[in-house]
């Protein structure tokens, strides 16, 4: 079902439409906080605050203003606002990444004999997600927006207020932060 | 684009108990947990809005079935109950009224919910008669509707309907295991049913005392106070007022409707 349909349903009886609504943004919404958080228990607890206070708002629209949302840049937009309070909140937990870059973390060694692929895949993930979680949030954001969540440019406009053209300079900066981050830690199997 | 490739691996899934865990909060599903007690095991139904229903029952599968046919949300059963509303149940359950236990009565009347927390107000080890809560919230003739709304509750024990008698001084039913277990409930809290049973046959409905020449239902606090020798029993409130006695401020005996 599309954004459009979707609203519409939520529109004329949002305690029926919205268990669909939960199902079809849960993970995307739980995936904006986590690689922006970088923490798995915080991601949990903003994906379920998102969702329920989508919820509580919905409730409190007229039928036609629910028509009218564009689903997926709405919630994520009251994604990236806790996320936002709750870096406030908490002092940031990743490493810098400038101070990675300086130090030029390590490359692992290859595993001797034959490496599992699938845990290989899972830790390059892994590694990539902690460079992700340690740009500046001014990068990571608009990165996680963009390149995890796939939304347009003109969404992003929409979700952080800022105009296309800054977002896709901070897009490409933060891509290329990431890409010399990747080099140093070995990672360059995923990011070339 | 080799970067955006590998960025979009980092989308992975929520993990698959968050869709519930949001639906439950928002009050469109429920869990259910059982809740170890004296009288045998309760399953508690709960969700955002708070506590949606008791059941006793040995099999939570079970109860998760009932519980749905009757309210219509989709229940998940749970080992086991949050303590934020373990504890504060098995402190009301203890006697315990200050303890607060957020309720989900959505979808009930307003008459349903005037009965019942008119019930709320009754004590531990207390009983008063269907028509008293009638009385009270102010519907003297709707004794039999105040039966089917406790009847009804969802929320038994939690809201203690077992702490409402016949009106002719019987004990009456219970939606919670039926009248036997009404008895056991009220034995666990101090009452003899027997007692107060054949007292009601003998035409004792009220109890003053000629000290304070004030009268009151037979288990008020203040009633059961009174020392024999001073024990004045009475068959209706007419029947005290004429001699001279006023009604208690505390358990406030109402001039019901006595079937003889």
């Amino acid at each position: 079902m599309d954004d459009t349909a979707l609203a519409n349903l939520l529109a004329d009886d949002l305690d029926a439409a919205f268990e669909v609504l939960v199902r079809a943004h849960v993970d995307r919404c739980h995936a904006i906080a986590l690689r922006v958080l970088g923490s798995h228990h915080d991601a949990e607890e903003v994906a379920q605050d998102a969702l329920v206070r989508a919820y509580r708002a919905l409730g409190a629209y007229p039928p036609e203003r629910i028509r009218e949302l564009r689903l997926r840049p709405w919630l994520a937009t009251i994604v990236v606002n806790l996320c936002r309070n709750r870096r406030r909140r908490t002092i940031p937990p990743s490493t810098p990444l400038a101070a990675l870059v300086e130090a030029g973390a390590e490359p692992r060694a290859a595993a001797a004999g034959s490496p599992d692929a699938t845990a290989q895949r899972h830790d390059a993930r892994h590694r990539l997600g902690a460079l992700l979680a340690a740009l500046p949030e001014r990068y990571r954001v608009p990165v996680v927006l963009r390149h995890v969540d796939d939304l347009s440019y003109t969404e992003l406009a929409l979700v952080l207020g800022r105009p296309e053209g800054t977002l896709k300079a901070q897009v490409h900066r933060g891509l290329a932060m990431l890409r010399a981050a990747a080099q140093a830690e070995g990672l360059e199997e995923l990011i070339a | 684009m080799n970067e955006r490739l590998a960025l979009t691996s980092l989308a992975t899934p929520a993990p698959a108990h968050l869709a519930d865990d949001i639906l439950v909060e928002v009050g469109l599903a429920d869990r259910m947990a059982p809740l170890e007690t004296a009288i045998g095991t309760l399953w508690v139904a709960w969700n955002g809005c708070g506590v949606a229903a008791v059941d006793l029952a040995e099999d939570g599968p079970a109860a998760a079935v009932r519980h749905t046919a009757t309210c219509g949300r989709r229940t998940l059963v749970a080992d086991v109950l949050p303590a934020a509303l373990a504890r504060p149940i098995r402190r009301r359950l203890a006697g315990d009224r200050s303890a607060r236990i957020p309720l989900d009565l959505r979808g009930h009347t307003d008459f349903e919910l005037a009965v019942w927390a008119k019930a709320l107000e009754i004590p531990f080890g207390e009983v008063r008669p269907y028509g008293w809560i009638a009385a009270e919230i102010g519907r003297p003739k709707a004794v039999r509707a105040v039966g089917t709304a406790l009847g009804h509750n969802p929320v038994p024990l939690v809201v203690p309907c077992h702490r409402v008698v016949r009106t002719d001084g019987t004990i009456g039913q219970y939606s919670l295991g039926g009248p036997g277990n009404k008895r056991a409930i009220l034995v666990a809290e101090g009452l003899d049913p027997d007692g107060l049973e054949s007292a009601a046959r003998r035409g004792e409905r009220l109890i003053g005392s000629d000290t304070t020449r004030i009268v009151c239902w037979p288990t008020c606090r203040h009633a059961r106070r009174v020392s024999g020798a001073h024990r004045v029993p009475f068959r209706s409130l007419r029947d005290a007022q004429t001699r001279g006695y006023r009604a208690c401020r505390v358990c406030r005996p109402s001039a019901v409707e006595l079937a003889a």
